[in-house]
């Protein structure tokens, strides 16, 4: 006798899978945070494309956000996955290498989730640069400091309290993205519920266990950048 | 490696097919979902906190959990429960078209209940309260003020959430439909050729979501014909496109 929806919902047994979905969830997390970083690397460069004076870099910035803004992240995915191996097929045959090559399913992963959070990342890094006020710029100018000493010192801090709300809904987006990776084999939570689907054939459960684990990370990320805001935030406070 | 022209040209009918599939998606299961986001948003916007709690409750899960996740419960969880193999809704509930509906429908629900929710509670207080004052019953005052007024404020996020559900649409391919990702990867699996067909798909999907822009400015410029002079001509729209 099947457990109903009603025992499903209330009881959750996993079986001895659970570890399973913990496992996976750790690889979503680590997917997520290099995804992240990379994601944060191309934003700002996208920012800076887009803010260049020069217009080859406008249009390559315009051209990337464009582009990926308006392209489903699965078929980013499978385009990385599947076109980076046709890819770097041709050219080791260059070389003289004829096997077959494939990036490992983490490395596409992380390399499709950055390059979709910084076309969106580099929209909100653009607006935030647009508020820090001219003269402070001109004032580290004045000050002689260097245009790195500038960045790193009066800019970038400036921009982190800025932008901290906007990247963390990319983030919280991105959580949920990584789920997509599963489609290419990597072993993350999602993927994880679908093998224990497989044993157990209770594909209510596992998928409704899994979706917890993704409201809990969800839950856990809000909480982090809660924090972290009120960190940003803390020479405002009580100013206004 | 050897790019071809010749198999974007070939594939182009069944690519073009795809695409239609995945209109037909985006379109059915976005006018049911803001039909089901009405009611969630009046409920969210309640004084009341049992009446907040269920579309709270709803909003909650369907944004905070993967598409992905939710297209599998529908599709393949649904069949773990011999309630609902027995009921009239199994043979639904067995086709991967619908399922994908059905999910789309509820998952763009949360989203736009909660866009709906915040044009509610940005309409100034005045025009309701001259409502009020001209004895307009609730019903009334939705019909004529309130619906109309969210409406227009949510109509330039509305067109974001639009392109995102286009996005997410791609997501039916993993339910063996046959929409415009499904077929590049159906076309794929045969002529491996996997950037130009994928490229091929992904500007598709730009063109698409081109149209979809453009027709958001006019309907938005339509709901909030109110604010503009009637022979007005549109600022800057080339500019923008």
């Amino acid at each position: 006798m099947r457990p109903s929806l009603f025992q499903t919902v209330l009881f959750m047994d996993l079986q001895g899978f659970g570890h399973l979905l913990l496992e996976g969830a750790w690889v979503t997390l680590q997917l997520a945070l290099c995804s992240l970083l990379f994601g944060l690397l191309l934003g700002l460069a996208g920012a800076a494309a887009k803010m260049s004076s020069s217009k080859v870099a406008n249009a390559i910035g315009n051209g990337y956000t464009l582009f990926v803004r308006g392209m489903p992240e699965l078929l980013l995915v499978l385009t990385i996955f599947f076109g980076s191996s046709a890819l770097l097929m041709a050219i080791a045959s260059l070389f003289g290498y004829d096997e077959y090559i494939e990036l490992s399913p983490f490395v596409a992963g992380v390399a499709a989730l950055s390059i979709a959070f910084g076309a969106y990342a580099t929209e909100v890094f653009r607006s935030a640069l647009q508020e820090i006020p001219k003269g402070q710029r001109e004032a580290a100018v004045a000050l002689g400091m260097t245009g790195f000493q500038t960045f790193r010192r009066i800019i970038l801090p400036q921009v982190w309290r800025l932008a901290l709300p906007g990247l963390g809904n990319l983030f919280l987006v991105l959580l949920k993205d990584t789920a997509l990776v599963s489609v290419i084999g990597l072993n993350e939570l999602m993927r994880q519920a679908s093998v224990a689907v497989g044993y157990t054939k209770e594909p209510f459960t596992f998928y409704l266990a899994a979706a917890v684990v993704y409201l809990l990370l969800t839950c856990i990320s809000m909480g982090g950048l809660y924090l972290l805001e009120r960190h940003a935030n803390r020479g405002y406070r009580g100013a206004r | 490696m050897n790019w071809s022209w010749d198999v974007i040209f070939d594939n182009l009918p069944k690519l073009i097919n795809g695409a239609w599939l995945t209109l037909e998606l985006v379109v059915i299961s976005g006018l049911i979902g803001v039909m089901l986001s009405l009611p969630l948003a009046l409920m969210r916007v309640s004084k009341r906190r049992w009446v907040q709690a269920f579309p709270f409750a709803y909003i909650f899960f369907f944004r905070g959990t993967p598409l992905l996740i939710q297209i599998f419960l529908v599709y393949y969880g649904a069949s773990q429960f011999d309630v609902i193999k027995e009921s009239a809704l199994w043979p639904i509930l067995r086709e991967p078209y619908w399922c994908a509906i059905i999910t789309f429908a509820l998952h763009t629900a949360a989203y736009i209940a909660e866009l709906l929710r915040g044009a509610i509670q940005s309409i100034p207080k005045g025009e309701l309260e001259a409502g009020k004052a001209l004895g307009m019953s609730y019903p009334l005052m939705l019909r004529r003020i309130i619906l109309p007024r969210a409406f227009g404020i949510m109509m330039p996020s509305y067109g974001n959430e639009v392109i995102l559900m286009l996005k997410g649409s791609a997501l039916a391919s993993t339910i063996t439909l046959l929409d415009l990702t499904g077929m590049a990867r159906t076309v794929i699996a045969r002529t491996y050729t996997p950037l130009e067909i994928f490229l091929a798909a992904g500007v598709i999907y730009l063109i698409i979501s081109a149209v979809i822009i453009a027709l958001f400015r006019f309907l938005e410029r339509r709901f909030n014909r109110h604010q503009h002079w009637p022979n007005e001509k549109p600022k800057d729209l080339d500019a923008q496109l």
